[in-house]
């Protein structure tokens, strides 16, 4: 049997406030859902602001999960 | 010519490539730890025309990453002595100096002479109208920007259908949890690499180079040499909130979007702290110069705010104070939340801020 997980790649502050820059999550149905699962399991994200990229594809609203599908967090950087 | 025979001999560059580069004027914001590498390296290569905008002047903490200074330049304004360390390098290219910081009402009459844009800045408000204004006046934007040991690189605005900063990242963050060099640290190396990527990305879009980051967004992560790279596009929704006409652009308050009720001016805090006894906390690390000898001043650093309940649950306003008002900022914002008042504040500018009543005892 074969469980889908999804990759989660995180950066910048992200990845300094989870410990990690990578994850797996189990399988979600969209990213609404997604979310929901990452603040309650990483409540320090809670007001971080960042954007959400599916298999490297830049997305603004809900959207579907395929199976597997990667995710990408991505907090805006503001250092020159 | 002998001074770019070795890339001229690049099929991908060649005569008419150098031509391009030599006709192209490219306009640098900010001479910081980005803007220094994308200047040698643009100059270097053969852009005639360089501009750089940056306000500021040199400070020795500059020196671990700004790498055109040294020692000898402390003090001196960052755009005049980038015109002369360049001109003198290299004779021939020409710099306009612009020893100012871009504003709402000077990049009207800055921008429009230039053909491409480079993000050397520093913080958001900066980064959005830089933004804005290359789209209000058509022209492409090398957009940079940095974490720690991360960057991100990408070409907005560079054509139709072309994506722009607010495509990536909609909306103002209100609060600076993300700090800037000062606030969060940073190795010469990483502005080192990503500001030559910017000035890589500008030199392949002017000679036609290569695929262009357009559309596109580079993530690096030097901890590892990893590198990941997203797509982007327009989106009509991401754009609601910039402005369209010179008119509208010329209102918009980019520091004030940055900006949330939890902040305040030196003079105001002061001012009230006459009026009704307030508290003030120096949230920095016991080593960050000058101290404040006030006795209405309390010295908790950042990481031990939160042992100190009994003093954000009363009802005395508390002004958080830092170097910048960088840290202060979430630090009210948080607490704010926490203890469900209004009257814990973050001093905008901090101890650097010319209102500040800290200084050094001479």
């Amino acid at each position: 049997m074969r469980i889908e997980v999804h990759t989660i790649k995180m950066f910048g502050i992200i990845a300094e406030k989870t410990g990690t820059h990578v994850l797996s999550a189990p399988h979600m149905d969209d990213t609404d859902q997604f979310t929901a699962w990452l603040f309650e399991r990483y409540p320090q994200l809670e007001g971080v602001r960042f954007t959400l990229a599916i298999d490297k594809q830049l997305i603004h609203s809900n959207t579907v999960l395929n199976e597997g599908a990667e995710i990408a967090l991505l907090p805006p950087y503001s250092g020159g | 010519m002998e001074r770019f025979e070795r890339q001229m001999i690049l099929p991908e560059l060649g005569i008419e490539g150098q031509q391009k580069l030599r006709s192209a004027k490219v306009l640098v914001v900010g001479a910081g730890g980005l803007g220094c590498p994308a200047l040698l390296y643009l100059a270097a290569a053969g852009v005639k025309t360089i501009g750089i905008a940056d306000g500021d002047k040199i400070e020795a903490s500059n020196l671990n990453r700004q790498i055109l200074f040294g020692y000898n330049n402390i003090g001196k304004s960052k755009a005049s002595t980038t015109a002369k360390i360049i001109t003198e390098k290299y004779p021939d290219i020409h710099v306009n100096a612009y020893d100012e910081f871009l504003t709402v009402e000077n990049i009207p009459l800055i921008l429009p002479h230039y053909d491409v844009v480079v993000d050397g800045t520093d913080n958001f408000a900066s980064r959005y109208m830089l933004n804005d204004a290359s789209v209000l006046f058509d022209k492409p934007l090398v957009y940079g920007a940095i974490y720690r040991f991360e960057g991100q690189v990408a070409l907005f605005n560079a054509g139709n259908g072309s994506a722009n900063y607010r495509d990536l990242f909609p909306q103002i963050p209100t609060f600076g949890e993300v700090a800037n060099c000062s606030e969060a640290g940073v190795l010469g190396v990483l502005p080192g690499i990503i500001g030559i990527l910017q000035a890589t990305e500008a030199i392949k879009w002017i000679a036609g180079i290569g695929r262009p980051l357009v559309n596109k967004v580079l993530f690096c992560n030097l901890t590892n040499h990893s590198f990941y790279e997203i797509d982007l596009a327009p989106n009509e929704d991401a754009q609601k909130n910039r402005p369209t006409t010179l008119e509208d652009f010329q209102k918009a308050n980019y520091s004030a979007d940055c900006m949330t009720v939890a902040d305040i001016g030196w003079k105001k805090a002061l001012e009230s702290s006459t009026q009704k006894t307030s508290v003030f906390v120096d949230i920095r690390d016991p080593t960050e110069m000058p101290r404040w000898s006030s006795s209405q001043c309390l010295e908790i650093p950042y990481g031990r705010l939160a042992e100190r309940a009994e003093l954000f649950s009363g009802e005395t306003p508390v002004f958080l104070f830092c170097q910048h008002g960088i840290r202060s900022r979430p630090a009210a914002v948080e607490l704010r939340k926490i203890f469900k008042r209004n009257s814990i504040y973050s001093i905008t500018g901090g101890v650097e801020h010319p209102d500040s009543p800290v200084r050094l005892l001479k």
